[in-house]
């Protein structure tokens, strides 16, 4: 019982372990001809977030990616992953463009959550996020988001109103860490293995729950340079795309209609 | 000595007697009788703020208020009726369960919280007239597990802007929570994008949607309907955010500065329209709605 306890909370430690790829290093394994853009246009630019254009086989899309960074350096400039509303406002900008232009979008998903700071409060971080809940539930595109890492509440779900959702078999998604659960519901941050374990927030759970519609398998000690570690963009590659044109023959008002139900159910 | 004493005061009443041995039990006062102002810190007589719409007469505290209450102050006596939730529902769709993902405890926290606020749920939606006009409404429950949004919650929204656009209703919300329920884990997050969408849906049809925001009103109902109205307004001092004032403090280890997340900062940086307090809200939603209703009025 207490190995079984202790499963949920090692994905945990998995998604948010050091060296595990990043939003980068999936751009540079499943993009070619990779172009990124900055800045949202209305306050700055937010490293957290990764947008830009480039081909998925032979497909253009838009990638919006979040990035952790690997150095401390990369970790400091880009937040820990953590985005401020011009991050999500940047994001909705590409999106939008990507509608424009009839590009399919892909939201790369990794963070402990939206920012929760002085800056981001006073410039309307629960405001950015709501926006892009509404304008991407209709956002005339087929958006996949692939959750690699952390889902951290709704600062992942600003990425996630999709048509599919993958998840990378390590990766989880809450509405709360397991240490801030822990730490409200019993005053006890340490007891976060039991919170994790309650929260289902694991890969396998989200598919159960219907939250998530593919789980993408991991090789053991899933690491930047590790040997299996480029099966799994060959895997991706092929899933994405084959998703993304099927996604492409459905008319328009019936993938909308079905990505408002597919959220609706819950 | 004896004789001296009480000699240069007048005994204030007949329970205190002159010769010193008053009477020390006292009348029996209600526990509820008085509270104190947390503002202003005045002890007010309960019946007094109740009057004056649980409004401090002193400072204009606006203290927390009943889902009944509000109905009683914004709907048009005799106009409202609340939806049928389960009759609405999507057809297809299982019928709810109260701890969906079997979350520990969860059940003992539910019915406690039934048994305090005297609701079902932490929202009351259904139809009524503001000022005689039709509008669809909700009410968020502070008193239920503080106003917390798990599937229930989100459901009964997303049913009223359904039918809202169904009837072609404008929306009037008030909203108070303390955020996502995490006792439905993922499926209150997955709250937030099913009532987005349906207040999208609203919003496209060019349907109004005026919401009030109350003290406080924070987390992922921030970050979904509570920013998402045509009209966004505010109680005085409301606290209002995404993350917690508690939260901030703990990742930037510094203290907040004062009026932090409060509805006047949020008007002079930009994110909510006006601020209107309670005692003229009946008159300015009735006002909004008339405005918007399509129709010249003489």
């Amino acid at each position: 019982m207490e190995t079984e306890k202790l499963k949920a909370y090692k994905r945990v430690e998995a998604a948010r372990s050091k060296g595990r790829p990043t939003g980068r290093d999936y751009i540079d394994n499943l993009i070619s001809n990779f172009t990124e853009f900055h800045g949202d246009r209305r306050f700055g630019e937010d490293k957290a977030i990764i947008t830009g254009i480039g081909k998925l086989k032979n497909l253009p899309v838009t990638v919006i990616a979040m990035d952790k960074g690997h150095t401390t350096k990369e970790k400091i400039a880009k937040n820990f992953g953590s985005p401020h509303p011009e991050g999500y406002r940047k994001a909705l900008r590409q999106m939008k463009l990507a509608e424009k232009f009839g590009r399919p979008v892909l939201c790369i998903v990794d963070t402990s959550g939206a920012y929760p700071g002085i800056g981001a409060e006073e410039r309307g971080q629960g405001l950015a996020i709501a926006e892009n809940l509404m304008e991407m539930m209709t956002l005339k595109t087929p958006v996949i988001s692939l959750f690699i890492g952390e889902g951290g509440s709704g600062g992942a779900l600003a990425l996630a109103v999709a048509d599919r959702i993958f998840m990378m078999e390590n990766a989880v998604y809450s509405v709360i860490s397991p240490e801030g659960c822990a730490s409200i519901l019993w005053k006890d941050a340490k007891r976060m293995k039991e919170a994790a374990e309650c929260l289902k927030l694991t890969a396998k759970d989200l598919k159960e729950l219907g939250v998530a519609e593919k789980v993408i398998p991991e090789p053991e000690d899933f690491k930047v340079g590790s040997r299996n570690e480029k099966r799994v963009y060959y895997l991706l590659e092929d899933l994405l795309y084959e998703e993304f044109m099927w996604a492409r023959k459905r008319p328009m008002e019936q993938l909308l209609e079905e990505r408002y139900q597919r959220f609706r159910k819950f | 000595m004896q004789m001296y004493r009480g000699l240069f005061r007048k005994p204030k009443n007949t329970l205190e007697k002159r010769d010193g041995t008053a009477d020390r039990s006292r009348p029996k006062i209600a526990d509820d009788a008085y509270l104190k102002c947390p503002d202003c810190d005045q002890v007010l007589y309960s019946q007094d703020v109740k009057d004056h719409m649980d409004v401090c007469p002193e400072c204009g505290h606006h203290f927390k208020m009943s889902v009944r209450r509000r109905l009683d102050l914004i709907v048009d006596p005799g106009t409202f009726t609340e939806l049928d939730y389960e009759a609405m529902a999507p057809e297809g769709r299982e019928s709810k369960k109260s701890n969906p993902i079997g979350f520990p405890g969860y059940e003992q926290k539910l019915s406690a919280a039934k048994k305090r606020s005297g609701e079902e749920e932490g929202v009351f939606c259904g139809l009524g007239k503001i000022g005689g006009w039709e509008t669809g409404i909700f009410i968020m429950d502070p008193d239920f597990m503080m106003g917390s949004m798990g599937t229930a919650v989100g459901e009964r929204i997303t049913c009223l802007f359904e039918y809202a656009l169904k009837k072609r209703l404008p929306v009037v919300g008030y909203t108070v929570s303390g955020g996502a329920r995490m006792q439905e884990g993922i499926l209150s997050l997955m709250q937030m994008a099913k009532v987005s969408g349906a207040v999208k849906r609203h919003s496209d049809a060019g349907l109004l949607y005026v919401v009030v925001l109350t003290d406080p009103t924070t987390g992922g109902v921030t970050a979904s309907f509570a920013m998402e109205g045509d009209i966004i307004l505010a109680e005085p001092k409301a606290l209002i955010g995404f993350a917690g004032p508690r939260v901030i403090e703990q990742t930037i280890l510094q203290k907040l500065p004062e009026g932090f997340q409060r509805a006047e900062l949020l008007l002079e940086k930009g994110f909510v329209d006006d601020i209107v307090d309670r005692k003229r809200q009946k008159s300015y939603l009735k006002n909004l709605l008339e405005l918007h209703s399509g129709k010249i009025t003489i």
